[in-house]
């Protein structure tokens, strides 16, 4: 039968075209795909890894960053806190230093006035002195006119500075 | 939606290609119909090649008949000279002879018919060419959008995805895991082989002109794969392979003095390339076989009468349809099966001293 048996004239036209084709297509066709295909793949492994450890590097990063957030936090009230104590202090300070200087201030004060007041006083007295001197000179100027009186006067006043 | 434009178009493939078979019997409308020859006449080869024929003219494309006869020397010439076989010419004639039916022969001083060196362009041949030639135009052109794009930004859609999808899942499904770690070397070859019979056979299911010769339903062509592959088998194969052909390790009375374990080895490397040969040819010529005898169910069914002829046309129809998916299907299987045999041989080919694997 014809179909069994091989015909030259194609044998040597398959061998042709099938020698072309494999030549072709194993020179420029299947090597430069398939190599794009494998690099691709060696690309998207690559990208894959990277990205894995980016993901990883991110968590390492937020948990690093909730650290320095809690710590800050954390100094943060520690400042506060001081600042509370150093403002008590400084207030306690102030009214302590502001009593001495009251205290010192009312005393110096008392003094002076106590002085004003001897010095016043003092004028006072003075005044009522004269006052007293002038007021006697009147009444004696005016009693010396008759003698009797101004002898009782004399007499009574020896007395008196006898006494 | 598709689907449905699937469905016409499948219909009216069917519906021409059946077209086709009936035009040509036309001219024989007086004979009884010879199924057997007429779908030998389509599975095998011819100089001519036949598109339709329209009331009794057989419309048909020439080709080129290149003929070394014993004494005249080499002919080129078209086929339109034979006119369709009824005519002889420089010396060369269509046999109608039982020994070179619808071969060209020359005629001897004596009249008995003598084959030429024939090289003509055959319908089969032609095809061939035709299809390695848009394979390499359809490969080189996938290649060309690689070359154009860098890896890191783009990666390919559509049909150059389609096509990577494809070699790839050659690449990874059967030559890495069948060769093993030397499989780059022959993945070029692999792939052109099955993207080479795949292609072929699906051009083979096309019924309109530029397809449905049945390329690798010829043992010529699968024929020159086999020897391809054998030829890669052996001449790549290691050491140790040919120690195992020559002097296996099997107790020695099987060796000598009868050599009967290398006899089977030496018989068992051809029938590997042989086997490969037959399987190919056989599924794809069977397949054309059965889609054409089941189309030929509708010429004979008609003397059965209308109601019987439209029947059995709509059965016909169905079945072919349906016999052509199933070939859809095998044009792909097969062309796997030849690409994971020819990598499972070259893969035994390439077989390291078994001390190594006790290692391991």
């Amino acid at each position: 039968m014809s179909l069994l048996t091989p015909d030259l004239g194609l044998l040597f036209w398959m061998l042709v075209a099938f020698g072309t084709v494999f030549f072709v297509l194993a020179k420029f066709g299947f090597p430069v795909i398939v190599k794009m295909v494998e690099e691709r793949k060696a690309f998207i492994d690559k990208s894959l890894a990277d990205a894995k450890e980016a993901t990883e590097r991110l968590a390492g990063i937020t948990q690093e960053s909730e650290k320095i957030l809690k710590q800050a936090r954390e100094q943060e009230l520690q400042i506060l806190k001081q600042a509370d104590e150093m403002r008590a202090k400084v207030i306690a300070d102030a009214k302590e230093q502001a009593g001495i200087e009251a205290g010192k201030l009312i005393a110096e004060a008392k003094t002076a006035i106590r002085k004003e007041q001897e010095l016043a006083l003092r004028d006072v007295k003075k005044e009522i002195a004269e006052l007293s001197i002038s007021i006697a000179e009147k009444i004696l100027r005016k009693n010396l006119s008759n003698l009797p009186s101004q002898q009782e006067l004399v007499n009574q006043l020896i007395n008196e500075a006898q006494n | 939606m598709t689907y449905n434009l699937r469905l016409i178009l499948l219909f009216l493939i069917m519906f021409l290609s059946a077209n086709t078979i009936f035009a040509q019997e036309q001219h024989k409308q007086n004979e009884e119909l010879d199924v057997t020859e007429l779908i030998l006449e389509h599975v095998g080869d011819a100089y001519d090649w036949h598109i339709v024929t329209i009331k009794e003219h057989p419309m048909s494309i020439p080709l080129p008949v290149i003929v070394k006869g014993k004494t005249s020397g080499w002919h080129i010439f078209s086929s339109a000279r034979f006119e369709h076989g009824h005519a002889d010419y420089q010396g060369f004639s269509i046999s109608h002879s039982e020994k070179y039916k619808g071969k060209i022969v020359e005629r001897n001083a004596d009249g008995t018919e003598m084959r030429p060196l024939d090289f003509s362009l055959t319908k089969n041949a032609c095809s061939l060419l035709f299809g390695s030639s848009l394979l390499i135009i359809l490969i080189l052109s996938c290649a060309n959008w690689y070359k154009k794009r860098n890896v890191e930004t783009s990666s390919p859609k559509g049909f150059i995805g389609a096509m990577e999808m494809l070699i790839m899942s050659i690449v990874d499904g059967v030559v890495k895991p069948c060769i093993g770690k030397n499989y780059a070397r022959y993945t070029p070859y692999l792939l052109t082989v099955f993207f080479f019979i795949f292609f072929n056979n699906l051009l083979g299911l096309i019924p309109l002109f530029p397809g449905g010769a049945n390329v690798t339903g010829n043992i010529a062509v699968t024929g020159v794969l086999a020897i391809f592959t054998f030829v890669i088998v052996n001449i790549f194969g290691t050491k140790e392979y040919w120690k195992e052909i020559f002097n296996p390790n099997v107790p020695t009375w099987l060796k000598f003095p009868i050599p009967i374990m290398p006899a089977i080895e030496i018989v068992g490397l051809f029938t590997k390339p042989f086997a490969l040969m037959i399987r190919l040819f056989a599924n794809i010529l069977a397949g054309h076989s059965i889609v054409l005898g089941l189309t030929c169910i509708i010429f004979i069914s008609v003397s059965m009468g209308a109601a019987m002829n439209s029947f059995m046309s709509v059965l016909s129809v169905i079945m072919t349809i349906f016999i052509d998916v199933v070939e859809l299907l095998v044009a792909f299987i097969q062309a796997y099966v030849f690409t994971m045999l020819s990598a499972v041989f070259i893969g035994l080919s390439q077989v390291e001293p078994h001390h190594e694997k006790v290692k391991k």
